[in-house]
């Protein structure tokens, strides 16, 4: 058990809800707090709104891709940006999310879970994304009785029992990684190849305890009081198999926390934001950026430039209107 | 014994510190034997205690009186007390490191009468609670969505006598986290019975006591 204490400090966070503000982001990831530090420094009144200060880099406990720093937890990194847009006195509202955008003459009025109502010129929704369900039989039946999403949260709970990993992404290899150092076996399922970083394979194939089936397609979780396995199916042999488990981590990607803007903006079919170049959406105004957009490749540093790009863009949009 | 909190963390803690209003009394209970964690819990409250004066600790034995008088079962644990030396059903089983040190240091915060922001409406609900509610959140030191569920399970035990709010380490509590089938954490329990899972809005909780 590791003591490693984070304090995060108090939420304290009291918004301003009389003046009307430049620009306002919409979720405390990579995105939403590069925007903000991009924006308060061309002078705009800005305001950042994390739901989840940290966003899904709370649920990464490595980062070894982000260009400056060689390794560090995603929370590390969190705590860089958080730091960051503080020290340039960007206002935070944390642990509140917004229920919906309205744009009224060219006002944009945004109202949080409590009620209060916060006016800005231009918007940037910068609202990440969520994990995304096998869509197997026993996987709801089973939720929180074995089947798990979150590796770093969980792990601790399967000491020393045997652990599935769903997806072949740099998620799934991290999380088998992770949690092969605390359960006896832990067994990778994927349906297609391997789509993870190479240097990622490689650690993992490292560790004596992990069993990988590629080519495999889930087909069922099951179990009685607790999930005790699961089937699967080999597409190249067509033939069924078992592995007995006492816990599934499901890392299979994300799904666009959209629903927000889905009857403002134009989505594509995955439900992601359209996008241009200068993240703008089709509702002038109003921007996106990271891992909500259609932008291909949902990394840290991807959904951080994104961020830059939409103040910047929203910067211009005020000068001109 | 090595210090818990390095330098930075206790500089950060005696910042947050200032927030103290009134004072506040950790209550631990320990037990001499089976009781993996009970001197790194002693050891955080004392370092804790140490960062203000507001702050101080007592500690009994697990088969002691006092422990019947919070209905303590396990060891660690600990309660906190109000300035006046009252309990309002707010307990800690198992050390509150690792994530955790947030929603420990949040309940000595609010524990001491700093004003903490609750809608009216959701005030009014807690209030109603007319009937004995325990509320535990199973958590991993490693999870940051689970503070915050304790947090609420706090708040809510704070504004309502009838209510007690419990953190419990799964890892150090297998039995207990066995008992209830906790595979995903924040895993919340309600009067042993009622489950909710991941770190919940205030109003979910308040749905599934109401439904009690």
């Amino acid at each position: 058990m590791s003591l490693n204490f984070s304090f995060s400090g108090l939420n304290k966070s009291k918004v301003d809800t009389s003046i009307l503000y430049d620009f306002v982001a919409i979720g405390g990831g990579p995105a939403g707090y590069n925007a903000a530090l991009y924006a308060k420094r061309k002078g705009l009144k800005t305001l950042v709104i994390a739901k989840k200060p940290g966003g899904q880099l709370l649920n990464t406990s490595s980062v070894d891709n982000y260009l400056g720093f060689v390794e560090l937890s995603g929370e590390a990194l969190s705590e860089h940006f958080i730091e960051h847009i503080q020290s340039i006195d960007v206002k935070e509202v944390n642990d509140q999310a917004i229920e919906s955008i309205q744009k009224i003459n060219e006002i944009f009025e945004l109202t949080m879970e409590n009620g209060d109502v916060l006016k800005t010129k231009t918007v940037l929704v910068a609202t990440g994304s969520n994990p995304r369900k096998l869509g197997v039989k026993g996987e709801d039946t089973f939720a929180n009785a074995g089947v798990a999403y979150c590796a770093i949260c969980d792990a601790p709970l399967f000491k020393g029992k045997d652990v599935i990993i769903a997806g072949g992404g740099n998620s799934a290899v991290e999380a088998a990684i992770d949690v092969a150092k605390i359960a006896k076996q832990v067994t990778l399922v994927h349906r297609s190849q391997f789509r993870a970083d190479q240097v990622l394979i490689d650690k993992m194939m490292a560790q004596s305890n992990i069993t990988i089936h590629l080519e495999s397609q889930i087909l069922e979780i099951y179990g009685d009081v607790k999930m005790r396995g699961i089937k699967a199916l080999n597409k190249k042999t067509n033939e069924e198999f078992s592995v007995e488990a006492d816990g599934i981590f499901i890392e299979i990607g994300n799904i666009p926390n959209s629903g927000l803007v889905k009857d403002l903006v134009e989505l594509n079919a995955n439900q992601e934001v359209l996008v241009n170049r200068k993240q703008e959406t089709s509702l002038p105004g109003l921007y996106a950026a990271g891992d909500v957009t259609d932008t291909p490749y949902k990394q840290i540093i991807v959904a951080t430039a994104e961020g830059a790009k939409a103040a910047l863009a929203a910067n211009e949009y005020i000068n001109t209107h | 014994m090595e210090k818990l909190l390095n330098k930075e963390v206790q500089d950060q803690l005696r910042e947050v510190f200032n927030e103290l209003k009134e004072n506040v009394t950790m209550v631990l209970f320990t037990s001499e034997k089976d009781c993996e964690s009970c001197e790194a819990t002693q050891g955080l409250l004392t370092e804790v205690a140490e960062l203000s004066d507001k702050l101080s600790v007592k500690q009994h034995d697990l088969n002691s009186e006092e422990a019947k008088q919070y209905d303590i079962t396990l060891a660690p644990s600990f309660v906190l007390l109000n300035a006046k030396g009252e309990y309002q059903g707010v307990k800690f089983n198992g050390i509150p490191a690792g994530h955790e040190i947030n929603s420990f240091i949040s309940a000595l915060i609010e524990m001491s009468g700093a004003e903490s922001e609750i809608p009216a409406e959701l005030l009014e609900r807690i209030q109603k609670i007319d009937k004995p509610v325990n509320i535990k959140v199973f958590v991993t030191l490693s999870c940051p969505h689970c503070p915050g569920a304790v947090q609420k399970a706090h708040k809510i035990a704070m504004l309502n006598k009838n209510v007690v709010g419990e953190m419990i380490e799964a890892q150090t509590f297998y039995d207990l986290s066995t008992k209830f089938n906790v595979s995903g954490v924040p895993k919340i329990i309600i009067n042993d019975s009622l489950e909710l899972v991941g770190n919940q809005p205030i109003e979910r909780f308040l749905e599934q006591i109401e439904s009690l």
